[in-house]
């Protein structure tokens, strides 16, 4: 009885929650049905023409779809292996510092272009790697001569990877370096009496002792295969290195809300939607049987 | 620390500090570049003379930005979407997040409720339906779509979820045995002790708002009602991304570099004292939310 009463109020806490997703994340999901019409804005997703799966086959057909989807796969990838070893090192590497005034500052300092934006850091990218740009400038002292290096499109995967890996690596340090803190230091005082210089006590203490949330990181990492980071991707390319820098998001931008192709558009972002559900998912499966890891 | 003092123990000590020295330099570098940038004359920066040093330095770009109206618009524009979007957030995030953090005993629909708003949050309607539902619902062009149109932030709800959750029981059981109904336990005794991670979700919200320039672009089809992100977007950056080779050659000799350095200068400026004041908070909030038990 008492129960009832209380939720009553829950379900009135509730209510603000629930219909900024009803009207933000679940109405959209709705609109998912453009997909399978020939959508016009005029007569709206209730009177255009259904075509079945149409956009799909016309996607495969498509050449650009091949570039973009191995673009996308092939710039996501490195930027996991980037960001999950990185960080590792960075934080490996501040765990051995022993000024602890340096340790924080280091990692302060560190954590600082997470919190810009890529139109930020875009803006300043492109021009440290102009072509009067200091990048340039530091090159033509060792006789390089001067490199356009966003007009290049085989310099562009590179560019975004390394860019972001630069972006985020001390914010994703803060994962391992909450586990080492987790190790207990009794552990390297009977390693150190054993005899155990610093090298084998980084295979033998440090690297099992956060061995778990290494799996747990590499694992949840298995759900962004399909981002690539539209934000920074949208900010650093140019036409000149779509053949290497489109992905999936930029080109539902493009085709969808520039091109004014909504039902292409759509079709490709519902596919998008769906492998990155279902990737997200096997993470977070993996994740709970190998790390005792539940996001709730 | 009882640690090996061997020789070569000190030699990696002393170039690992160093080491990571440059590597926070190699931080603070883009940053620094940009202050100089826009310090500098524009004459000298047109010349290629400014690298690491501001050459010729003056105020001049931010005298003449700060009588830019459409760039004091746009920073006007995410003040007031910030303010809005953090003030939303916190009530929302707190009054979805309480009744989740019940146990299915407490609350029956609990669990029925907690999996849609995770399935929200791993699958989405994508772009083009999102932006349809929104102009059908009238709202492009309003402040409110900047504030609303990223949708409920799913994880800051399981942020606080989980962090509620692990609160000592007996807290909220004694405030129930004085009486106290479900608003009351929840503003006077769940939230007074839920503040690092409601911080760090704040913090999470203030710096996405700030930072977010594509919601403002898709959705604000005039410029003046485009926050600061999207004004230098489509002022700085989308005139070097859509021009040919040649054309972004030129560019580069002609635009005003300082210009856009003393923008992204001043975009930069109010997350420097956000982020270095909550550290402690996101790092707690992170590693609560994300690495449990």
């Amino acid at each position: 009885m008492r129960n009832r009463g209380l939720s009553k109020h829950y379900y009135l806490m509730l209510l603000p929650g629930f219909a900024w997703l009803l009207l933000f994340s679940i109405l959209p999901m709705f609109g998912l049905v453009m997909a399978f019409q020939d959508y016009n804005p005029g007569q709206g997703v209730l009177g255009s023409p259904w075509v079945g799966w149409d956009n799909f086959q016309y996607l495969l057909e498509l050449d650009d779809s091949r570039t973009i989807f191995f673009n996308t796969v092939y710039i996501s990838v490195l930027k996991i292996l980037g960001n999950l070893l990185v960080p590792l090192v960075f934080a490996l590497l501040l765990n051995e510092l022993r000024l602890g005034f340096l340790k924080k500052s280091i990692q302060t300092i560190a954590y600082l272009p997470h919190f810009l934006s890529w139109v930020i850091l875009g803006g300043i990218m492109l021009d440290l790697f102009s072509l009067h740009g200091p990048v340039n400038h530091l090159l033509s002292a060792f006789g390089v001569r001067p490199v356009s290096f966003f007009g290049r499109a085989d310099l562009f995967p590179g560019l975004a990877v390394g860019s972001d890996v630069w972006k985020e690596f001390g914010y994703n340090a803060i994962f391992y370096l909450a586990a080492l803190t987790g190790i207990s230091e009794s552990l390297y005082e009977s390693a150190s009496i054993d005899g155990a210089t610093r090298w084998q006590q980084l295979w033998t203490v440090t690297l099992p002792g956060i061995s778990t949330t290494i799996v747990l990181l590499t694992v949840l990492s298995l759900g962004n295969v399909l981002n690539a980071g539209f934000d920074q991707i949208f900010n650093l390319y140019n036409p000149i290195v779509y053949s290497t820098g489109d992905i999936v998001d930029t080109w539902v931008y493009r085709s969808g809300l520039i091109n004014l192709q909504y039902s292409l558009a759509t079709a490709a972002g519902l596919i998008k939607s769906f492998v990155g559900f279902l990737l997200i998912v096997l993470a977070y499966f993996l994740a709970d049987k190998y790390a005792q890891y539940r996001i709730f | 620390m009882i640690r090996d003092r061997s020789s070569s123990s000190r030699v990696f000590d002393i170039f690992n500090s160093i080491f990571l020295v440059a590597v926070a330099l190699l931080c603070l570098l883009p940053l620094w570049y940009t202050l100089c940038v826009s310090l500098s004359d524009k004459s000298s920066v047109a010349a290629g003379a400014v690298q690491l040093w501001p050459v010729g330095v003056n105020l001049n770009s931010y005298n003449q930005i700060m009588h830019d109206s459409q760039f004091v618009q746009a920073v006007w524009v995410s003040v007031q979407r910030v303010l809005l979007a953090t003030v939303v957030q916190f009530i929302v995030v707190v009054c979805t997040a309480y009744p989740l953090s019940k146990t299915t005993k407490q609350f029956r629909g609990r669990d029925v409720l907690m999996w849609i708003v995770v399935f929200c949050m791993l699958f989405n309607g994508g772009l083009i339906p999102w932006y349809q539902t929104i102009r059908s619902l009238g709202l492009l062009n309003s402040l409110w779509a900047l504030v609303l149109g990223p949708g409920l932030p799913m994880f800051s709800v399981i942020l606080v979820v989980n962090f509620v959750r692990n609160l000592p029981k007996e807290l909220e059981e004694a405030a129930e045995m004085d009486g106290a109904g479900p608003w009351f336990t929840l503003f006077r005794i769940v939230i007074p002790v839920s503040v690092p991670v409601l911080a760090a979700t704040m913090l999470f919200g203030i710096v996405f708002h700030w930072n977010d320039f594509m919601v403002g672009l898709i959705l604000m089809t005039k410029s003046e009602n485009y926050p600061l992100q999207t004004y230098i977007q489509q002022m700085v950056i989308v005139m070097t991304s859509t021009m040919s080779e040649e054309q972004y050659k030129r560019m580069n000799e002609m635009s005003n570099q300082t210009l856009g350095a003393a923008k992204i200068f001043i975009a930069i400026l109010p997350v420097l004292p956000l982020y270095l004041f909550t550290q402690k908070y996101f790092i707690k909030g992170m590693t609560l939310g994300s690495v449990k038990e």
